[in-house]
């Protein structure tokens, strides 16, 4: 991955920025130029919260090329606050009592996603975590 | 606009063929399609080429033109067609409005897919350039693990039980055993696909699909000269093809495919037919889970009853929703790009009563239901016997 192409997605990847119709004021991520909901093409940033429960999970076992150090991992379509689920990994799950399940409330995180080998990028991005 | 018929196919078995290359079961394919058809090269007006990672794979594309070349067309009209895992269901389409159209009499369509000139890492890299690169694959989701979330949510939903999704592949893998195309020509129990290791919590090892290889043909004319050609015809009496959202999580429902829908009901209009008018019916079964909402979203059963028809046995070859009757993805392989010809393929082997010992007795309509990504592309073919 080229740094521009990892660059230009900071600000959804870091900090969860999507974005907001400002017509009828459907809150989307990934970030939409054109609203789901009415068509209208007035869309601004909205940064969401991050807070959410879990839609539904899996165990990955057999990861990605660049995922391998942090295998297994789990993962999750994650239902936000403000209404679009997201897709991302579970993290800091050794917490006592924590059990993946639907309906489990998580919040976000900012945690390194792969590595493009020794002389590549690091790469960061949102996860989620048992809500503290 | 004219009706159009399908009057050759051809197929190489789907297996890991190493000492064949993607252009060689291309070939293959096509000169066995034109043979069965009755036709000569410097006949055929164009080609369309179902095909979704030969660039990741192979290293190729233009591939409509490395076929041609080939498979010696000539100057044809011909390009690849891509729509992830529907890629096949995709270029079929494209072809029958090409000779729909008027514009062209006999047209030449290949699905072909050649997986096993990388290793597995990559092919399952290159499958999940289906889903949502930035919002899902950068994640660490894989093709897999999104598939094992909507399995969980269909199961949740309706409380299913996971050997009731299984008897999908137990029954793709007994009707599988009886064709000498299939990848698997062995039968397997209950039992066997429950013990299966789990590849992703809920998936088990005979929810999914194999790595495989495989090209398969059709040679498309008017349905007004199909008597011309020594097989029987068979009428494409429908198409329909619908997209949803990339990502599986902006889907506005989990357990019910919108595009499955709302290309099914597209089909069904063209055909002037309903689901009752169905006579064999193959699913896009590349995790039981999709067996299960293909069933539904086509109008087989109700919401949810999926697995029961499973259970009951009534997707069997001698039941009354024969489903995946010659093993479909589970046994005969999913070759991605290449499985939406073969169903056409296998459905014409059914209407021309060539199905040997898993014959859907008197069978004169076929469905085929093709999905690309998670559910964000499907094509659905209704075919017709035309004599």
């Amino acid at each position: 991955m080229q740094v521009t192409r990892h660059w230009r997605e900071f600000s959804s990847h870091y900090r969860l920025e999507g974005s907001r119709c400002t017509d009828c004021e459907t809150v989307a991520f990934p970030p939409r130029d054109v609203c789901r909901e009415c068509g209208s093409t007035d869309t601004e940033g909205y940064e969401l919260d991050g807070g959410g429960e879990i839609r539904s999970y899996t165990e990955v076992t057999s990861p990605p090329t660049g995922h391998e150090d942090q295998t297994p991992y789990y993962l999750a379509m994650v239902e936000l606050d403000e209404g679009p689920i997201v897709t991302g990994q579970l993290t800091d799950t050794e917490v006592d009592g924590f059990e993946p399940a639907i309906g489990a409330r998580v919040e976000l995180v900012v945690r390194r996603i792969k590595e493009q080998g020794e002389d590549g990028l690091i790469l960061y991005a949102y996860k989620f975590r048992p809500a503290l | 606009m004219r009706d159009v018929s399908i009057v050759g196919v051809g197929t190489t078995p789907v297996d890991k063929h190493w000492e064949s290359s993607m252009r060689e079961l291309g070939v293959r394919a096509i000169n066995e399609a034109l043979l069965d058809a009755g036709v000569g090269r410097d006949e055929v007006d164009s080609l369309y080429v179902g095909n979704m990672l030969s660039g990741k794979v192979v290293d190729q594309e233009n591939v409509g033109a490395l076929m041609a070349d080939f498979a010696d067309l000539g100057h044809v009209p011909a390009t690849k067609v891509e729509a992830a895992c529907a890629s096949g269901g995709a270029a079929l389409q494209a072809g029958v409005k090409g000779v729909m159209s008027g514009l062209e009499d006999l047209t030449v369509v290949l699905g072909v897919e050649k997986l096993t000139d990388v290793c597995q890492c990559e092919v399952n890299e290159g499958l999940a350039y289906a889903a949502d690169q930035e919002f899902e694959t950068f994640h660490g989701a894989t093709f897999v693990s999104l598939n094992a979330m909507a399995t969980r949510l269909y199961m949740e939903e309706f409380d299913v039980d996971h050997e009731d999704l299984l008897r999908f592949s137990v029954n793709a893998h007994r009707n599988g055993a009886n064709n000498p195309d299939a990848m698997f020509q062995s039968e397997i129990d209950l039992e066997t696909a429950m013990d299966s290791p789990e590849v992703a919590d809920p998936l088990k090892l005979f929810d999914v699909t194999p790595i495989c290889d495989g090209a398969a043909a059709v040679v498309l004319a008017p349905s007004e000269r199909a008597d011309e050609y020594p097989e029987t015809p068979v009428e494409v009496s429908g198409i329909g093809n619908a997209v949803d959202s990339v990502g599986l999580h902006d889907r506005e429902a989990f357990v019910e495919m919108a595009a499955t829908v709302e290309a099914a009901e597209q089909a069904y209009d063209m055909a002037a037919m309903s689901p009752g008018d169905v006579d064999v019916i193959e699913l896009h079964d590349a995790f039981t889970v999709m067996s299960a909402m293909g069933l539904e979203d086509m109008g087989f059963v109700e919401k949810g009853e999926a697995p029961a028809a499973a259970r009951e046995g009534r997707i069997a070859v001698d039941g009354d929703l024969p489903a995946t009757t010659m093993g479909g993805l589970k046994a005969r392989g999913h070759p991605v790009g290449a499985t939406g010809v073969y169903q056409a393929v296998e459905i014409v082997e059914q209407l021309r009563r060539e199905a040997g010992a898993n014959q859907v007795p008197g069978a004169e309509t076929g469905i085929a239901q093709n999905i690309g990504g998670t559910g964000s592309n499907v094509t659905v073919t209704i075919l017709e016997r035309g004599d």
